[in-house]
C-alpha cells in the first residue's frame, strides 16, 4: 500500500551534529527543536500556526484531559468521572495505551505532551500537533466559522464556575438533572446552516449571567407568590397558530436553542446551562467534520518534517527508526476482513491522500491528467495542499481529491446493507465503472449531517396544550434506535415541561412510520 | 512558544467528578459489593476492590441511528475477490451490519468495570450504618491523655535519645568543622616516617609534616566525636485523646452440629463487624472464644477451622468471656462489643444459667451484643424456633443493646448486618 512506499529512507548528511541523541529529553531540547522545526514548518512548506504553548503532564493529567472532551478545563459532571474510572481500569489493565499528545484550538495552541514519552516521540509530537494540527485548526474555513479560538479557554473558565456556582445556588441534582439532559441533545445543538455571530467572551457571558440575575433580584417581589394562580379558562386558540409556529423559528434543527429559547418552564439559569452545552457542541462540530482532513494534514506535515531533519543530519539513524516505527502503526489500514479492521483510518487514508496530491501534482500519469486537470503537473504541491487544507472538510476533500489510484491501493469497494436482505451486495469495486461511485459513497459517508439522524422541532403549541412535536426525517428507511430514541425523549420532555412526541416520517413520501411520545416525570 | 510543566499541578483535578459518579451509581456499586463479599477471605476484609455494575443511573442515551431497520452504505478497504453484484453473507450473531446488540433492549451494553479504593469501598459499604452507643463511652473518656510523638528536642532523658538523628547532626558538625579522620593522620605519620628514613637531613621537609601532624591531631582532640549540640531526643507530647479502643467478643458454637457451611457463615458476620469496628476505634482487640460443652480462649485459626466434638454448653463461653474481661478489659477503659453465632443448639438445663448471666453480668458491661443464628433452613416458621432463640428473645425485650437476627445464606449477611446497625434505626 502506499505507506510503505513511502517509507523509505533518505540519505543522512553525516557531518552534522544531531539535535539529539537518546531517549531523554529536556526542556531546553524541546525548545531547540521547535525551533528548529518552525524553519522547516513555516520557512519552508509555508505553514501558518498560532503561536506553540506546549505543557508537559503525567498520564493520570491525560487520563484527566481525556475525561473531560480533551478540555483543558471543564464543569463538574459525572460522566466525566465514569469515562475516567473507564479509561483509568482500560489503562491499568494495560487494555489501552495512552495517546502521546492532545492538541487544542485555541489560540496560542495547547498541545499536551506526557512526560514518559522518549525525545524521539515529542519531536514528532510537537511536528504532528504544534506545527500540523496547529496549520489545520489556523487556516481551515470549518473552524475559521465555527470556533473562537481566542476565547474558548476563556468560555470554559466562565462555563466551569458558572456551573459550580449553579450548584451552589440550586443544588448538585438540579443542576446535574439539567445537564444531563443537555448531554443527551449535545448532537442535535448544533446549527447547521447559520453561522454564529462571533462573540462569547468570558467576561461579556459573566455580565450577562449576573445581570439577568440581578434582574430577577431587584423584580423579586415575595407578595406575588401569595397571589392565587391564575387559572385561564377557556381555549384561546389563536387563529392563527401557523403565524406563531413562524414566529418560534419552526422547523429548528438545533434542539438545545429551541429549549433554551422557547421552553415555557425553565428557569434563567436553566437556560444558561442549555447554552453553554450548546455552544461547546458547536465548537466541537468543525472537529468532527475534518477528522479524516486534520490528522491527515497533520501526520503529512510531521512526516515531512522529521524527513527533513534526517536529510540534514539533525537526527539520528536511531531517531529515525523509532520515529519510523510510530510512524508506520499510526498510519496502518487493516483490511476489512482482519481481526483488527474497525473502519477506514483517517490517519492512513489522510496521509495517503495527502501524499498523492503531492504525486499528481510533481509526477502525474495520463490518468490523473484527466481527473484532476486543474493541478495535475502543476509543481507546486505546498500551494496544493495549502488551498485544500483551507477549502475543504472531508466530504467535499473526498469528492474532490480521492484519485483512482488511491482507490487501486487501498482496494476499496462499496457494499450495501439491507435490513430486509440476508446479505449484503457489493455495489461499487476498484474499476473504471466503479471509481466515481466509490468515491461519492465513501463521500458521503464522511459527511456528518447525513450520520446523524435529522431531527427538526416542528411545532410547538404555546397557547394550548404546549405540545411539542419533532419530526424524523427517515433516509432510506433508517430508524432511530428505538429504547436510545424513547430515553433521550424522556430527557427532552424534562426539559420542556410537557408532552413531547416524536414521529418518524419518511423522507420523501412523508408517510409516519413510527411515533414515540413523553411526558415528563415530576 | 512557551513550555509549561503542567506535572506539579495538583493531582486528582477530576475528584469532584469521581465523587458526583459514585453518588450516582451508588446503589448499584452497593449491590456489587454485596455481591463480591460472598467470596471474600477474613483476610481479605478490608482492601481496595474491584467492582463490575450494570447500572440504569449511569446511561447517558442520544439519538441514534437504529441498527436493525433500512439501508445502508459501507465503503470498506481490502477487496481481493469481489465484484460488482456479489453477495456477501452478512456476519451472524449481530442483528445486521456490524457491532453485536444482542440483547432487544441493549442491556448489555451498560456494564461497567471500575476499580474502588480502600475508603471509597469502606464509605459505601457501612454508608448510613452506625456503631450504637458509641457516643457515651467517648465521653467518659474523654480526658485520658495520650503521649504522642511530636518531633525532636535538643534534650531530654536518656532513654529518649535518637540515634540516628544525633549521629547524622554529628557528622554533618565534623565535616563542616574539617575534623580529621584517623586514618587521615595515620597516612600523614606514615608520610612523616618515610621522609625521615629517606632522608633524616631533610630538616625543612620534616619540621613541616610534623606540625602537619600535630595540628592535625589537636584538631582531632579539640573537636568532640560527638558535641552536646549534636544530641537529639524523641519529643512526645501528651494530648488528651477520647480512648477509642475496643474489644470484640467472637463467641461460637464448636459442637458437631456446627457443620462447615454454618461455620462460613458466621465468619464472614465476624468479618464484618470486625472492618466495621476498625473504622471507629484506633484499636480493636479481638477476642475469639469457642465452645462445646466447655468453652476457651483460640487464636483465628482454631476458631475458624478447628472442629470439636461434644455437647453445647453456652453458658461456659458466656462465663469465659466475662473471665477475660475480668483479666484484661476493664469495661472501664474498653468499648465491649460481642458477637455470638449458633445454631440454635443448648443443652436443655443450661437456658436458665445463660439467661441470668446475660442478664446480670454480660449485657450491662457490653456496648452491643449481636446474637446470630445461622440455620440451613432458608424459612423460618415458629414451629422451628431453637431453644436459644426462644431464651433470647426475652432478653431482646428488656434490653436495648441486644441484638438478634438469623442467616440462612452469605446472601443474607449483609442485610441482615445493615439491619442491625442502621443509623436510622438506631435513633427511633
Amino acid at each position: 500500500m502506499t505507506q510503505t512506499q513511502a517509507v523509505k529512507l533518505p540519505r543522512r548528511k553525516a557531518k552534522v551534529r544531531p539535535l539529539f541523541d537518546g531517549p531523554e529529553w529536556t526542556f531546553d531540547l524541546l525548545l531547540k527543536v521547535h525551533d528548529v522545526m518552525g524553519e522547516i514548518a513555516v520557512g519552508e512548506l509555508g505553514l501558518d500556526v498560532y503561536p506553540n504553548q506546549i505543557e508537559v503532564i503525567t498520564a493520570e493529567q491525560m487520563l484527566d484531559a481525556y475525561s473531560s472532551i480533551g478540555m483543558p478545563l471543564m464543569y463538574r459532571h459525572w460522566s466525566f468521572g465514569k469515562r475516567f474510572a473507564r479509561d483509568e481500569a482500560f489503562y491499568k489493565r494495560g487494555m489501552r495505551s495512552l495517546a502521546y499528545e492532545l492538541v487544542i484550538n485555541a489560540n496560542p495552541c495547547i498541545s499536551y505532551v506526557m512526560e514518559e514519552n522518549s525525545m524521539t516521540m515529542q519531536a514528532l509530537v510537537i511536528a504532528h500537533a504544534a506545527y500540523g494540527h496547529n496549520h489545520f485548526f489556523k487556516n481551515n474555513y470549518q473552524f475559521q466559522m465555527w470556533t473562537q479560538p481566542d476565547h474558548i479557554i476563556d468560555y470554559l473558565s466562565f462555563a466551569k464556575s458558572y456551573v459550580a456556582e449553579c450548584e451552589e445556588r440550586y443544588g448538585d441534582e438540579a443542576v446535574e438533572a439539567v445537564l444531563d439532559a443537555a448531554h443527551a441533545l449535545m448532537n442535535q445543538g448544533i446549527s447547521r446552516d447559520l453561522r454564529p455571530r462571533p462573540r462569547n467572551v468570558a467576561q461579556h457571558e459573566r455580565e450577562r449571567a449576573a445581570r439577568r440575575r440581578a434582574y430577577e433580584e431587584e423584580t423579586f417581589d415575595p407578595i406575588y407568590r401569595t397571589l392565587p394562580e391564575i387559572t385561564r379558562s377557556g381555549p384561546e386558540e389563536s387563529p392563527e397558530a401557523a403565524n406563531e409556529q413562524r414566529l418560534l423559528g419552526l422547523p429548528e434543527e438545533n434542539l438545545l436553542y429551541f429549549l433554551e429559547k422557547h421552553a415555557p418552564k425553565l428557569e434563567d439559569w436553566q437556560r444558561e446551562l442549555l447554552r453553554i452545552v450548546r455552544l461547546l457542541s458547536q465548537y466541537f462540530y468543525p472537529q468532527r467534520q475534518t477528522k479524516m482532513m486534520n490528522e491527515g494534514c497533520a501526520t503529512f506535515v510531521h512526516y515531512e518534517i522529521l524527513n527533513r531533519l534526517y536529510e540534514r543530519g539533525l537526527l539520528t539513524d536511531g531517531t529515525m527508526l523509532e520515529f519510523l516505527h510510530s510512524h508506520s502503526s499510526v498510519v496502518f489500514q487493516p483490511t476489512f476482513n482482519d481481526r483488527r479492521f474497525s473502519g477506514l483510518n483517517p490517519y492512513a487514508l489522510g496521509f495517503a491522500m495527502m501524499n498523492d496530491i503531492r504525486r499528481i501534482a510533481t509526477e502525474p500519469t495520463d490518468e490523473d491528467r484527466e481527473w484532476f486537470p486543474d493541478y495535475a503537473g502543476n509543481g507546486d504541491w505546498m500551494g496544493t495542499l495549502r488551498h485544500a487544507w483551507a477549502e475543504f472538510r472531508d466530504e467535499s476533500f473526498v469528492l474532490q481529491y480521492l484519485s483512482p489510484k488511491l482507490i487501486r491501493d487501498f482496494r476499496l469497494f462499496a457494499v450495501q446493507d439491507d435490513a430486509k436482505e440476508s446479505a449484503m451486495a457489493v455495489a461499487a469495486i476498484h474499476d473504471e465503472q466503479g471509481y466515481r461511485d466509490v468515491r461519492r459513497r465513501l463521500a458521503r459517508h464522511y459527511d456528518v449531517a447525513t450520520q446523524d439522524p435529522e431531527l427538526q422541532v416542528t411545532e410547538a403549541d404555546l397557547s394550548g396544550s404546549r405540545r411539542l412535536v419533532l419530526t424524523h426525517r427517515v433516509r432510506n428507511g433508517v430508524l432511530l434506535d428505538k429504547t436510545e430514541a424513547e430515553r433521550t425523549l424522556q430527557y427532552l420532555a424534562q426539559l420542556w415541561g410537557y408532552r413531547v412526541k416524536l414521529v418518524e416520517t419518511e423522507d420523501d413520501s412523508s408517510r409516519v412510520l413510527k411515533e414515540h411520545e413523553a411526558l415528563p416525570m415530576p | 512558544m512557551q513550555i509549561v510543566d503542567r506535572r506539579l499541578n495538583p493531582k486528582s483535578k477530576s475528584l469532584g467528578n469521581r465523587q458526583r459518579f459514585l453518588r450516582r451509581a451508588k446503589a448499584e456499586i452497593r449491590d456489587a459489593i454485596k455481591d463480591s463479599l460472598k467470596n471474600r477471605k477474613v483476610s481479605e476484609a478490608e482492601g481496595s476492590e474491584k467492582v463490575t455494575i450494570r447500572s440504569k443511573s449511569l446511561r447517558e442515551p442520544s439519538f441514534s441511528m437504529g441498527r436493525n431497520t433500512g439501508r445502508r452504505d459501507y465503503v470498506l478497504p481490502g477487496n481481493e475477490e469481489y465484484t460488482v453484484g456479489d453477495e456477501i453473507p452478512k456476519p451472524q450473531g449481530g442483528g445486521g451490519g456490524r457491532g453485536g446488540q444482542g440483547s432487544p433492549d441493549g442491556e448489555g451494553q451498560d456494564e461497567f468495570t471500575f476499580t474502588l479504593t480502600k475508603e471509597e469501598f469502606l464509605d459505601l459499604f457501612f454508608d448510613d450504618l452506625k456503631l450504637p452507643n458509641l457516643i457515651k463511652v467517648k465521653l467518659k473518656d474523654l480526658k485520658a491523655p495520650k503521649t504522642a510523638r511530636a518531633g525532636f528536642t535538643t534534650d531530654g532523658p536518656p532513654a529518649r535519645l535518637n540515634h540516628a538523628r544525633t549521629m547524622r547532626k554529628s557528622l554533618g558538625r565534623r565535616l563542616a568543622l574539617r575534623r580529621p579522620s584517623l586514618a587521615e593522620i595515620e597516612a600523614l605519620e606514615a608520610e612523616l616516617a618515610a621522609a625521615e628514613n629517606e632522608d633524616p637531613r631533610d630538616e625543612a621537609k620534616i619540621t613541616a609534616l610534623r606540625s602537619k601532624v600535630e595540628h592535625k591531631q589537636r584538631l582531632r582532640r579539640s573537636i568532640a566525636y560527638i558535641d552536646p549540640i549534636d544530641l537529639q531526643y524523641n519529643r512526645f507530647d501528651r494530648v488528651p485523646k477520647p480512648t477509642t479502643q475496643a474489644v470484640m467478643f467472637c463467641l461460637m458454637d464448636a459442637s458437631a452440629s456446627m457443620t462447615e457451611p454454618l461455620k462460613d457463615l458466621a465468619k464472614r458476620f465476624f468479618m464484618l463487624l470486625h472492618v466495621f469496628l476498625m473504622r471507629y476505634y484506633r484499636e480493636v482487640h479481638i477476642v475469639f472464644i469457642r465452645h462445646t460443652s466447655t468453652a476457651a480462649e483460640v487464636d483465628e485459626e482454631t476458631f475458624f477451622r478447628g472442629t470439636e466434638t461434644g455437647g453445647t454448653v453456652i453458658s461456659t463461653a458466656l462465663e469465659e468471656m466475662l473471665n477475660v474481661v475480668k483479666a484484661r478489659y476493664s469495661p472501664a477503659d474498653w468499648n465491649i462489643y460481642a458477637a455470638q453465632a449458633s445454631d440454635g443448639d443448648n443443652f436443655h438445663d443450661d437456658m436458665p444459667r445463660c439467661m441470668q448471666l446475660l442478664d446480670k453480668e454480660v449485657l450491662p458491661i457490653c456496648q452491643y451484643f449481636a446474637y446470630i443464628e445461622t440455620t440451613h433452613s432458608e424459612r423460618f416458621s415458629d414451629a422451628q424456633e431453637t431453644p436459644v432463640w426462644h431464651g433470647y428473645a426475652e432478653a431482646g425485650k428488656r434490653f436495648r443493646n441486644f441484638a438478634m437476627r438469623r442467616v440462612a445464606s452469605p446472601e443474607d449477611i449483609y442485610p441482615v448486618f445493615h439491619e442491625l446497625f442502621s443509623a436510622s434505626d438506631k435513633a427511633a
